[in-house]
């Protein structure tokens, strides 16, 4: 990139299953706020707004030209994108590419949803192929009860361990103010969850949230001039499966896989040799807890197979070497437009050691954060303390 | 712009009112193949960044892109969807390349119209609270606009059909075109109100096509092709979303937008310098509101403009030389069309339609009803 790119503020609503006290564009408009706040800036000294969102979800056709009022950007440049879970981060890389181009330094980032107004299972059966796929298309929880048949199978983990990454996600949820799913909850709570599809369970899913998130990112000027910790997006890389790749399911296959092959690229750009002890915090879109445990292998956390190890072993606790979704993560929280952009966020959050309760004991300097949608889709991120470190 | 990015390869379906043979990702692969031969350029080779425009809704998909990740080349790599009109695409497709983080970058729009009720999927962009339930799509909100212009400036229905004769009439000379002939103003007067002072005519009709593009940094352009078209400038620009919050016989964010574009491009007298301009004529009357907003007349003279036969295909400064978007090009593909046509034009390619000396074209697009976000684009020769 020809210019660096910091985060110098940002900001989220609290997210809560139903928000009946605000429409769409006063939900947004809470997070934008907060993030103008944060960054002490105001909305005229923002030279371009972008806006992630999945307009399915909330049943509104150009959900940009809605809330275009009340995110600031009348008047503005702006631009929107929508590539499903991801897009929260995708908003985010399109940002560092308005700042890295030159041409604008102070970009406002903001993603959203409103699921309440939609229904969320029909949508998500609907990503599938109208020929080919949607008659067997099950929606999130059957492709993740794919996911952990095969898991469970090929390395003999049980379902107690899925349900102490479902304990750990509420458990530090407790201690973020603006997580939708807080609660104290033990591993035979999660067990005697009412079943969805084996083996997913209701607690092993994440919830539909209502929420926005915005960041604020800017040039190395600005961020020098005008904020006290930016933290630097260090590298992000994309990649994307594509529809009919039957066996993405299978934890075995041997293919090129998104998440594989996305961290690969991008811990050789930053020369990442061992993932677990260069980062020291990650935020990872996890929607079911079995996805957490494939999360740690696909990023080189443990070897495969060994994932289920490090949540019987507490690694991934906030106070373990490997912080795993100190936040509560999307199993607690999952606005989708919102949540890739909540990731990159709460990382944010860590680095400058503003993340109130959910704060890790340890010292932050570098943070990973995950982004997941599509057919097995990402964005990575690379957050540090230090422009060049 | 310090740094140099071109469109060095377009291709186009032909636009036609429908293509039940082909899916959304086979219309969109006939776009894309095209242009990968014509530039000699493979994806995975060639090809480091994509990026689409389409809209879910009109595509009958969730996340819709998922149905086009493998022809655009988004396997394993980057891809990005924009649910905008296609001009967007080409904006953000040059700060991509500007960023330093792509040098070649592959465009698409495509929409089958003939799948979906534009009257529907309209009515989905009003707010669900206060104006959806009144029944409103872009047809009926255009022509408050046409209505709310006419009035104001006292632009003649007779001047708003001349759009239509024009570019119908040009569009005789584009073979990608879907609809085309010699009309006459009376012809157009004569077609059915649809929604008063719109009639059947000065409304784009339905459409199935799609439109690949592709982008590349100096150094990647100057291998791939020795005509490319430069991008001298871009701009957006967002207005209110409400139509009681618009003057609608203004256009405030084309005119923002045209203006962070021509400042890029070093444009001072956007009528002298511009020669030929491709703009989104999704309503006859756009053509003569948008010329103002781009800045070619003073508000409220749109009208005069067209009397005196500037923008006819021999005039001074024609505008669209392809037939525009009433000859019949899908939304959401409309803008990447218009960029695509001025690219056309400035690398001496357009065939039939080509207009002489073109050294300066500009695009226009248009996402919301009655053009709530603006996007200007402007193409030059070396």
């Amino acid at each position: 990139m020809k210019r660096s790119v910091a985060i110098i503020g940002g900001g989220q609503t609290y997210h809560a299953v139903r928000r009946h006290d605000v429409n769409q564009p006063e939900l947004v408009n809470e997070a934008v706020r907060a993030a103008l706040e944060d960054a002490r800036m105001s909305i005229d000294e923002i030279d371009a707004v972008l806006l992630g969102n999945m307009e399915f979800f909330e049943g509104q056709h150009m959900t940009d030209c809605w809330v275009a009022d009340s995110i600031g950007c009348f008047g503005k440049p702006g631009l929107k994108i929508t590539t499903g879970g991801t897009v929260g981060a995708t908003i985010v890389a399109a940002g560092v590419h308005h700042v890295a181009s030159g041409l604008f330094d102070r970009v406002l980032c903001v993603g959203f949803e409103k699921q309440e107004e939609g229904d969320t299972n029909a949508i998500l059966s609907g990503v599938a192929h109208p020929l080919y796929g949607r008659s067997m298309a099950g929606a999130a929880v059957g492709y993740f009860a794919m996911m952990a048949t095969s898991y469970m199978a090929t390395w003999g983990a049980r379902e107690e361990h899925s349900a102490m990454v479902a304990v750990k996600a509420r458990q530090n949820a407790r201690k973020n103010e603006y997580a939708h799913l807080k609660l104290d909850i033990a591993v035979e709570d999660v067990l005697n969850s009412r079943m969805l599809a084996y083996p997913i369970r209701i607690l092993d899913m994440c919830p539909a949230s209502n929420g926005a998130c915005a960041v604020i990112l800017a040039d190395e000027r600005t961020a020098r001039d005008r904020c006290e910790k930016p933290v630097w997006i260090r590298a992000m890389d994309t990649a994307h499966n594509e529809q009919f790749e039957l066996d993405w399911r299978d934890v075995t296959t041997g293919r090129p896989i998104f998440s594989r092959v996305s961290a690969s690229r991008l811990y050789k750009k930053l020369g990442v040799k061992n993932p677990a002890a260069y980062f020291d915090v990650f935020e990872i879109y996890e929607p079911a807890t079995w996805a957490e445990l494939v999360w740690y292998e696909d990023l080189g956390l443990c070897r495969p197979g060994e994932g289920f190890r490090l949540i019987e072993e507490g690694a991934t606790e906030i106070d373990g070497p490997i912080p795993v979704n100190p936040s509560g993560g999307v199993l607690s929280t999952n606005c989708i437009g919102a949540s890739a952009m909540l990731r990159i966020w709460e990382g944010a959050l860590q680095i400058r050691g503003d993340a109130g309760e959910h704060q890790v004991p340890s010292e932050v300097r570098r943070v990973l954060a995950t982004a997941y949608g599509g057919t097995n889709w990402t964005v990575l991120t690379a957050l540090s303390k230090s422009r060049d470190d | 712009m310090s740094d140099r990015v071109a469109i060095v390869g377009v291709a186009q379906t032909r636009f036609s009112a429908k293509r039940a043979e082909v899916n959304y990702a086979e219309l969109a692969y006939e776009a894309i193949e095209r242009v990968l031969r014509e530039t000699g350029l493979e994806i995975e080779r060639d090809i480091d960044n994509s990026i689409s425009c389409s809209h879910d809704i009109w595509d009958g998909q969730t996340i819709s892109d998922i149905g086009i990740t493998d022809v655009i080349g988004g396997h394993l790599r980057n891809e990005e969807k924009m649910a905008m009109d296609g001009s967007t695409a080409v904006y953000y497709g040059a700060i991509g390349i500007l960023s330093g983080e792509f040098s070649c970058t592959l465009l698409l729009a495509h929409t089958k119209m003939s799948q979906t009720n534009r009257n529907i999927v309209n009515n989905d962009a009003f707010d669900p609270i206060y104006s959806r339930l009144l029944g409103f799509d872009f047809t009926s909100a255009a022509a408050l606009q046409a209505g709310r212009y006419m009035s104001v400036y006292g632009i003649s229905k007779e001047q708003i059909a001349g759009v239509v004769v024009k570019n119908l009439s040009n569009a005789i000379r584009n073979p990608k075109a879907q609809n085309s002939g010699d009309f006459t103003i009376d012809d157009v007067l004569r077609s059915p109100v649809v929604s008063h002072p719109l009639r059947e005519m000065d409304i784009a009709p339905d459409s199935d096509g799609a439109v690949a593009i592709v982008m590349a940094s100096e150094e990647r352009a100057r291998e791939i092709t020795d005509r490319p078209a430069w991008i001298r400038g871009i701009g957006s620009c967002y207005d209110a979303h409400y139509l009681g919050d618009r003057e609608l016989a203004r256009c405030m964010a084309l005119q923002k937008a045209s203006e962070m574009a021509y400042r890029m491009a070093g444009i001072e007298n956007p009528r002298d310098e511009i020669d030929v301009i491709e703009l989104g004529d999704e309503f006859s009357y756009q053509e003569l509101l948008w010329l103002e907003g781009l800045g070619i007349c003073e508000p409220g003279a749109g009208g005069r403009l067209i009397d005196s036969g500037v923008t006819a295909m021999d005039g001074d400064l024609p505008v669209n030389p392809s037939g525009g978007v009433i000859s019949g090009v899908p939304a959401n593909v409309m803008g990447l069309n218009r960029a695509a046509e001025a690219s056309l034009q400035v690398m001496g390619k357009a065939g039939e339609h080509q207009v002489d000396d073109v050294r300066i074209a500009v695009a226009q697009g248009h996402s919301g009803f009655c053009g709530q976000h603006h996007c200007v684009i402007v193409l030059g020769g070396e």
